[in-house]
């Protein structure tokens, strides 16, 4: 399939960390020679240099033609390369393995059908701000343009969906663009990245070590927010009677969490997330009325209706936080808090304005205040709120396994640094809604781009991120699993200690609830009794697997599959008829949020 | 299959009415909608509505094959309708300088700078004030038959004629936006063949930098990166 030779390596045996061979170029070594094992010969060793200098730990991919001469040179790399069942996979690992860590992780796929199966989890990951540096082979470049085979306009194809991308037209140079490219990642907004890697660039001959990883100077972001643009939200923040603060996926990536709890502790100001944001906060903290939006919670929502001044943080306002803008937060004057400038005044109005990163900003903004808000009858009314609409659901024997109830369950039987992926639907929003969150890094979801089937390899990436004592538990829905379910094999080759938790509805459950709720029931295309036996396919891939129909089961089997030490699937098999609440109607108002069908 | 239970039940009447507890959501307390479609909390004495508006966007561009293609595939992607776009090189090495013309509300202009901003070549983003110098050049091409006119009419524009024909006349005109369409209106009635414009050029007037942060161009130096700075 791929017509020329590869390079040959000439230390074809692994001969010592140390054996620095290779009758090319000699005088090439001398300064960084002393702690690289290998010199840099090709196009492709100094990629995996490039790597190497920026700390690259682990990559996640799938080898093919035009990406060879890459593989081959991570042969000689201590980077750990774990290969996928498909290149979706590859990407959503490395997103949730940057999530985890907060640095961009690394994916790499061949040219044509390898590229365009990564841009899903590029998308995903471009709509979630995370970093991830996508590497991806590409036909010789003379042939670009040709049609070759497995050729596709991977730059094309995914400008829209990175936060930039390369096509690397030169071995000297390559290195240095790879370096740029993951440190573009990581900066600012972190974003992905992607740099095209033509055939004869990597297989080609060069001595170039690149140099350290430094991001273009045209996209250094504005890190410390301007004095008065701090003095201006402050003066609105002392005035407020009706403070909230609003804590994005943003507070995360900036590491800010501990500035953005003192800060509401400090002030007194009662704080919701948004779902990306959930984690940096306390849910089990008296301030936290956890997340805002379309299935957050009552409080939340009501919280977010009535405030009069909103510190929203790290943000986009996504509609499907916001439901319908003309009533959002009708009554509030907005501080919004971004590093982004383009994000300020999109979709939200911002009052105050305050540019830079959140952790400086909340800094900033706590020394400027200069009177406490009275916020003591505000924080009643938040409190009334959450009596009065309790996030509960009702237990009874006899009816079908309640999905809520299973998230208890595994919420209680594992620690609170236990990490929790998930797919789209359903179940996401019940982990959601009923895992309590204590700490930034836990929560890892698909949330701008809905990406189903993003469960699992995401949970082989935070696995690989995770510390030893970490549990990681994949919350995943029947439809969801489905889709991405061939990664289950790279879990159990790579013996990774994941419960994959399937709420089994035997339908693509939210569609199903929409269809309930907005198209007479009429449930087109959204039944999947057809799904296989889940725990018995955990078996067939070598996983551990359990079939778990009634309450009395549920306890057992989840300490069995947390206490096994590798890859374990619970098939749950819950109501088939229990619905997510409460619910903000598509583009309606959020404090209209309903509690059952008939509200909507 | 052992679903077939739950599937039965898809009349209205059958599906229970799960959900939460808590008041109705009419019994709940409702501040009206105070915002605009954009966002934008209306204050009550001054209606926060913006009408569209013509605006000149000046971009300068590091010159990397794609950069166009970057630019415009981001404005259209975020709906933004653009006028006209043109580009060229500039005085200092490496650097081009893009002019787009976009007709916009406020805040989609205000978005447009800041996401071109974001875009790695682009080194520096503004909108031009209304006292800039502005021009689009234009070639008409019209039917031969009354040369005298015809030359006239280009006479009158400042145009020159760059290839006169038995059958066709085509011309070349240079002015501002105005100046362009009144032209084009008065070669009409001679027939217009065929037309080709190339859009809305333009500097800032004076001293002023045409982008936030530029050099003056004979210094040769690269333009020091302002683009995230509001």
């Amino acid at each position: 399939m791929s017509e020329p030779a590869p390079p040959t390596r000439d230390d074809d045996e692994a001969d010592g960390a140390t054996d620095a061979t290779g009758e090319s170029e000699p005088e090439s070594e001398s300064e960084s020679e002393s702690t690289d094992p290998t010199p840099v010969t090709t196009g492709a060793s100094s990629v995996i240099r490039a790597l190497e200098n920026a700390g690259v730990e682990a990559a996640f991919g799938v080898q093919g033609g035009a990406i060879m001469p890459i593989y081959d040179a991570l042969y000689d790399s201590d980077i750990r390369h774990v290969t996928m069942a498909h290149e979706q996979g590859a990407a959503h690992a490395a997103d949730a393995f940057g999530v985890v860590r907060n640095e961009p992780g690394v994916c790499l796929a061949t040219s044509g059908p390898g590229a365009t199966n990564l841009v899903t989890g590029i998308a995903d990951a471009n709509m979630d701000s995370d970093g991830v540096l996508a590497l991806t082979g590409q036909v010789p470049s003379g042939m670009v343009g040709s049609d070759a085979f497995q050729e596709t306009d991977t730059i094309g194809v995914t400008t829209p969906i990175t936060k930039h991308n390369y096509f690397a037209d030169d071995a000297d140079a390559v290195g240095d663009t790879v370096g740029e490219a993951f440190a573009l990642a990581g900066e600012g907004r972190p974003g992905p990245t992607l740099v095209d890697l033509p055939k004869d660039v990597t297989q080609g001959g060069t001595d170039r070590e690149p140099g350290p990883a430094e991001t273009p100077k045209t996209t250094t972001p504005k890190t410390v927010p301007d004095d008065d643009a701090v003095a201006a939200a402050a003066r609105a923040i002392e005035d407020a009677e009706r403070p909230l603060m609003l804590l994005g996926g943003g507070v995360i990536k900036a590491d800010a969490a501990e500035e953005a709890r003192a800060f509401a502790r400090e002030f007194g100001i009662p704080v919701v997330t948004t779902m990306p944001g959930i984690g940096s906060f306390p849910e089990d903290d008296e301030l936290c009325l956890s997340w805002a939006g379309m299935h957050g919670t009552g409080y939340a929502n009501m919280a977010v209706t009535h405030t009069d001044v909103l510190v929203a943080v790290g943000t986009r306002f996504d509609d499907r936080l916001t439901g319908g803008i003309d009533t959002f937060a009708p009554e509030a004057e907005v501080v919004h808090i971004d590093i982004d400038p383009a994000e300020i005044s999109k979709n939200v109005h911002a009052d105050y304005p305050v540019i830079g990163d959140a952790g400086n900003a909340l800094d900033a903004l706590s020394s400027e205040i200069a009177a406490d808000p009275d916020t003591e009858e505000w924080r009643e009314q938040c409190l009334t709120w959450k009596d009065e609409y309790p996030m509960d659901y009702a237990t009874p024997e006899d009816e079908p396994l309640k999905p809520q109830f299973v998230v208890e369950c595994l919420d209680e039987a594992t620690s609170d640094r236990a990490i929790v992926t998930s797919g789209v639907g359903q179940h996401q929003m019940w982990a959601a809604q009923y895992w309590t969150f204590t700490e930034p890094r836990t929560w890892v979801s698909s949330h701008g781009l809905g990406t189903m089937g993003y469960g699992l390899p995401s949970a082989i990436g935070a696995r690989l991120a995770a510390e030893d004592d970490q549990e990681v538990v994949c919350v995943d829905g029947d439809g969801s699993f489905l889709m991405t379910i061939q990664e289950l094999s790279v879990a159990v080759r790579e013996e990774l200690d994941i419960t994959v938790a399937v709420l089994n509805n035997e339908y693509i459950g939210m569609v199903r609830q929409w269809q309930d709720a907005f198209f007479e029931g009429r449930h087109m295309a959204a039944e999947y009794n057809w799904c296989p036996e889940f725990d018995k396919l955990a078996e067939a891939f070598g996983a551990r697997g359990w079939r778990v129909d009634d309450y009395d089961e549920v306890a057992d089997a989840v300490e069995e599959a947390i206490d096994y030490d590798g890859p374990s699937v619970i098939d749950f098999h819950i109501d088939p008829r229990e619905n997510v609440y409460p619910m903000v109607a598509s583009g309606g108002a959020n404090g209209k949020f309903a509690l059952s069908e008939d509200q909507l | 299959m052992s679903s077939e239970d739950s599937q039965a039940n898809n009349s209205d009447e059958e599906i229970p009415k799960h959900g939460l507890q808590g008041p109705h959501p009419d019994e709940r307390p409702h501040p009206t909608g105070r915002r605009n479609s954009q966002g934008i909390r209306i204050d009550p004495e001054v209606e926060a509505e913006h009408s569209p508006r013509r605006a000149v966007i000046s971009a300068l561009v590091e010159d990397e094959p794609g950069v166009l293609s970057r630019v415009s595939g981001l404005v259209s992607r975020r709906q933004f309708n653009i006028e006209s776009l043109t580009v060229g090189p500039t005085t200092v090495d490496g650097h081009s300088r893009l002019t787009m013309v976009v007709e916009e509300p406020d805040p989609g202009i205000d978005q447009i700078e800041k996401q071109l901003a974001k875009l790695k070549p682009v080194i520096a983003v503004g909108e031009l004030d209304d006292d800039m110098v502005r021009t689009e050049l234009v070639l008409l091409k019209v039917e031969g038959e009354e040369p005298d006119k015809v030359h006239a009419v280009t006479d009158m524009y400042e145009g020159k004629t760059l290839d006169a024909g038995p059958r066709t006349i085509t011309v070349q005109l240079t002015g501002d936006e105005q100046k362009i369409d009144d032209a084009v209106d008065a070669f009409r009635q001679f027939g217009i063949i065929e037309i080709a414009r190339t859009g809305q050029t333009a500097l800032a007037r004076g001293d002023q930098a045409t982008v936030p942060g530029e050099e003056p161009g004979t210094s040769g130096e690269p333009t020091t990166p302002a683009n995230y700075d509001d």
